[in-house]
């Protein structure tokens, strides 16, 4: 009983030669898929220069006092539903289904918006209180870190704003519907970042 | 809908078709994250784990939690159809741990090799 990969619906019925090239969608995809990868290396420095500078925190503040566990838990709470309304978005978009992607787009941004109200409010709560980026080393790269994710989060609501904006002038074009595939691989890699800052930044503060 | 053939590839985000209602697979990653979440702040702040492993056990929870994202979320898997997809993300995990953990071994040798401060205090006396 050989499992032939004809048998699995594997074999392409058209030989590979004469297929021509990848649909627009597939090549969209990869190459957005790509991009992401190059911002997570972006992320990967700037992890990097956390890891490398955290104790150098020149007699000022460290983490451990001022940082609060449960406004994080709140923010990834918030960051991890949007993940979750913003795939329920997508497949609305592939239904054609307008009203339950404003609904789910809807509470992706509402949530988007609220976690990066939490973070701004935490970054203003550090600078009253004397521990600005320009404080010690530690702050530094905890700022650059932090704040070039709460950046992306920023371009992203932007961004679903704009495409949604496109959905309701030019309706569910083959274009339109592969922006947003676009922004939910987007919006899902913030995420993913996101699991890194709480684990090392939040939870791994000493 | 036109059919695509594995060869051609999958765009990532877009469920496979083994799984045609990937509204389930959502459900499913969000139960998986939040009980790894939840389990890396208990981790965090728990008198019953050995307070030097906890560092390990929060590495391990993200790992975790990451590969859930990756597998419920953006639906990239080792499928043959997936292969670009794959191996692209695999260069970047390749990538991400050089950079990092090239960069912290590298700055705690210099660090091991240089002159301590009160060492270089008595030196310019």
């Amino acid at each position: 009983m050989s499992a032939t990969s004809e048998s699995l619906g594997l074999e392409p019925a058209i030989p590979l030669s004469q297929q021509g090239p990848a649909p627009a969608r597939v090549v969209a995809g990869f190459g957005f898929w790509l991009f992401l990868l190059s911002d997570i290396i972006l992320f990967a420095v700037l992890f990097a220069s956390y890891a490398v500078l955290s104790s150098a925190i020149a007699g000022g503040p460290a983490g451990v006092e001022l940082f609060d566990k449960r406004h994080v838990f709140l923010e990834t709470l918030c960051l991890l539903t949007s993940s979750v309304t913003c795939g329920f978005g997508t497949l609305a978009v592939a239904r054609t289904d307008a009203r339950a992607l404003y609904l789910w787009m809807l509470a992706t941004f509402a949530l988007g918006a609220a976690f990066l109200w939490m973070e701004v409010s935490e970054f203003a709560g550090m600078v009253s209180l004397g521990a600005g980026p320009s404080h010690s080393a530690f702050l530094s790269s905890f700022f650059a870190l932090v704040g070039t994710h709460g950046l992306h989060v920023t371009l992203g609501l932007v961004w679903l704003v704009l495409m949604l904006l496109q959905v309701a002038t030019l309706g569910f074009q083959p274009m339109v519907a592969r922006r947003f595939f676009c922004f939910g691989l987007f919006w899902h890699a913030l995420d993913i970042v996101w699991i890194g800052v709480f684990s090392i930044v939040y939870l791994g503060a000493h | 809908m036109e059919s695509v053939s594995p060869a051609q590839g999958h765009s990532p985000g877009v469920a496979t078709r083994s799984d045609p209602h990937h509204g389930r697979s959502y459900l499913i990653g969000l139960a998986f994250a939040l009980v790894l979440t939840a389990a890396s702040f208990w981790a965090s702040s728990t008198p019953l784990v050995y307070t030097r492993s906890v560092p390990i056990l929060i590495a391990v929870l993200a790992v975790a939690q990451m590969g859930v994202h990756v597998a419920f979320f953006l639906h990239v898997s080792s499928a043959p159809d997936q292969a670009n997809n794959f191996f692209a993300l695999a260069f970047g995990v390749f990538i991400t741990a050089l950079v990092v953990f090239g960069t912290m071994f590298i700055m705690a040798n210099l660090n091991h090799n240089m002159v301590s401060m009160d060492q270089l205090m008595r030196m310019q006396r």
